[in-house]
């Protein structure tokens, strides 16, 4: 028996049925298309995830405040609610941290701004010029912070482009407007270019203003809500943290790293565990969509049992003019692969169209990899040679005797 | 010798009863001869015929044919026999619904591992021997008379070019002229020199054979040279 028959008896087989063999086709369909369309949809948003962290900077090493702890006691507040970190140790950090390509304090603060006709409430950071190259940020127009700013305590501010159309209107144009913070008029210098993101954190959703200016003129206060540090490259992110740490605390006197005011975070930290929460998520997701694959797959051993029944007395026949077992078994094993093979065709076009779908009337962003749909093949001839083989097994063993003289 | 049976014995067995088809078959059959084995229902004829197309071996006894020793074989080389040396034509025809007389025909090529691109000619040739005429030879097998059909089934078991030809009441489901034209082809190939076994428990049927085995109670009870064989000029 050469392969070409096997795929022509197969073919032959198939269609004698084709509303059976379409239906039993459907279960595969719909498993493979709903594992293919979550997997797409989780890996989509993971990726999502990934990108809006890493537009955030690179390389990048955030310093925060830790718990405040009074003296002599145990008792221990929020994180980060601290206020340990001082304009010094952000100094101090600058010139002695070595591995550091640049490092930008912040005091970061929530305000109500006025301008001409318009207000809004907004967080007003407080910064150096270093922040652009930190957090990976361009200027759309105008000029960001410069030193001269800093060193001067220039009344001037940088405003993110969702900020700009809530005060002055869409795309309208903002240089050299006034704003008011905190009743106090600020001179627009620059728009940043929008990086999307969403939430309170917003890049596009802020005013940049000075950190000294934030400081003496806004809060009145010389501590920092958190320091930036861009690492030279990704391999000297652990040196970065490790000479951060150890200067934070011997400038805060404390022995112990158990017992920091601070924290020291670094992205690759905050990517692992954001990827191993989608992950989890992507996981599930398949796992919940592959119970519909099973259940095609037992779809297909119901057929191809019917099937070996139905055809008792032709596999009688065929056996009495000569075929092996090993014919007979191959025919009814293709079978089976056939549809769930080409269910995972149909499948995989479905998942296709199901994240598509999502997509684009949803919102939900999905990304189709090539490895789902390479183990979406592999699964779905897996299920075939899973389901079909008993069936296989039990059309080759038939007695031809038997099955000849069955009604 | 084409086929040579000595003390044949085929013994049933299930949890408690047992019970002997056949009680030591002996016989012979020639290359070119037209034999016809007959006996009533439960005569062990349908145990014979099974072996006699490799379907089954003999509990003791051996079996010859063609010259290989067929009551030792196992499985895989009994299905071999069959693919190579036997042909079956069946009381029900058994042909493959819904595909044409072309494929019917084809089917046995294809487990003898007969190159694809000679099989058509060859079924083309065994359906002109079998006598069926061409304008049928696309046509779906469920869409033919009942003795078309056993010209098609006919013709399979002629495609491959068997030792045998081993025909288990050809008759059975057709009406008595239909019939008649069916024996007068075995008749005809027989005379191009097919060696063909026909089953059978009519005397009708077996009288247009050249010898007549009776079988009974799983024994031979005579043999006849049949004088005067019906002839059927095959149309």
């Amino acid at each position: 028996m050469e392969i070409q028959d096997l795929f022509e008896e197969t073919y032959f087989a198939l269609s004698a049925n084709k509303v059976r063999s379409s239906l039993t086709m459907l279960g595969i369909v719909i498993g493979i298309g709903s594992v293919i369309a979550m997997v797409a949809i989780g890996s989509g948003a993971q990726g999502n995830i990934q990108a809006s962290i890493a537009s955030v900077g690179s390389n990048l090493v955030i310093v925060m405040p830790g718990a405040p702890r009074g003296v002599g006691t145990q008792v221990s507040s929020g994180r980060g609610n601290a206020q340990t970190l001082t304009q010094g140790d952000a100094d101090a950090v600058t010139a002695q941290v070595t591995l550091a390509k640049a490092v930008e304090p912040e005091l970061t603060k929530r305000y109500q701004i006025r301008a001409t006709g318009a207000n809004t409430n907004t967080q007003v950071i407080g910064t150096t010029s270093a922040y652009t190259e930190v957090r990976n940020f361009q200027m759309d127009q105008g000029v960001f912070l410069t030193d001269s700013d800093i060193s001067s305590m220039g009344r001037v501010a940088v405003l993110g482009p969702t900020t700009r159309d809530d005060l002055f209107g869409q795309d309208a144009s903002a240089i050299g407007q006034t704003i008011r913070i905190n009743n106090i008029q600020f001179r627009v210098i620059g728009i940043t270019k929008a990086k999307g993101g969403s939430g309170f954190s917003n890049p596009d959703d802020a005013v940049y203003v000075p950190i000294s200016t934030a400081q003496k003129l806004l809060a009145g206060t010389t501590f920092v809500s958190d320091i930036g540090i861009e690492a030279k490259d990704a391999g000297s992110i652990a040196a970065v943290q490790q000479q951060v740490t150890d200067l934070l605390l011997q400038r805060h006197n404390i022995a112990n790293v158990a017992q920091a005011d601070f924290q020291v975070l670094n992205q690759a930290d905050i990517l692992a565990t954001a990827s191993s929460v989608t992950n989890t998520f992507t996981t599930l997701l398949a796992a919940i969509a592959s119970i519909s694959l099973v259940v095609g797959g037992i779809g297909i051993m119901n057929m191809m049992l019917t099937t070996v029944t139905e055809r008792t007395r032709e596999i009688g026949l065929r056996k009495a003019i000569g075929a092996q077992r090993a014919d007979i078994s191959a025919q009814f094993l293709m079978e089976a692969i056939s549809l769930t093979f080409i269910g995972g065709i149909i499948g995989v076009v479905l998942g296709w169209f199901i994240s598509w779908i999502g997509q684009t009337f949803a919102g939900l962003p999905a990304q189709m990899t090539a490895s789902s749909v390479g183990l979406a093949f592999g699964v779905s001839a897996g299920i075939g040679i899973v389901f079909g083989y008993y069936p296989a097994r039990r059309a080759a063993r038939l007695n031809p005797i038997e099955a000849l003289r069955f009604e | 010798m084409m086929i040579e049976l000595k003390d044949v014995t085929k013994l049933y067995s299930n949890e408690n009863v047992e019970f002997l088809a056949l009680k030591g078959v002996t016989f012979q059959v020639e290359k070119g001869e037209f034999v016809a084995i007959m006996g009533p229902s439960g005569s062990g004829k349908s145990t014979l015929m099974h072996i006699l197309g490799a379907l089954d071996t003999p509990t003791s006894g051996t079996y010859r044919l063609d010259g290989k020793d067929v009551s030792t074989m196992n499985e895989h080389d009994l299905a071999d026999m069959r693919s190579k040396k036997i042909g079956f034509v069946f009381q029900s025809f058994n042909l493959l619904r819904r595909a044409t007389v072309l494929r019917n025909v084809m089917l046995p090529l294809m487990y003898a591992g007969v190159p694809k691109e000679q099989r058509k000619d060859r079924a083309i040739k065994a359906l002109k021997s079998a006598g069926l005429d061409e304008q049928y030879f696309n046509h779906l097998s469920n869409q033919l008379s009942g003795g078309q059909m056993q010209r098609v089934a006919i013709a399979r078991a002629l495609v491959n070019d068997p030792a045998i030809i081993l025909a288990d009441e050809p008759t059975g489901n057709l009406d008595t002229k239909t019939g008649e034209f069916v024996l007068g082809t075995f008749q005809r190939l027989n005379d191009e020199g097919h060696t063909i076994i026909l089953i059978t428990h009519e005397r009708d049927v077996a009288e247009h054979a050249k010898r007549i085995l009776v079988i009974r109670d799983g024994q031979m009870q005579k043999e006849e040279v049949n004088h005067q064989r019906r002839i059927q000029s095959a149309t």
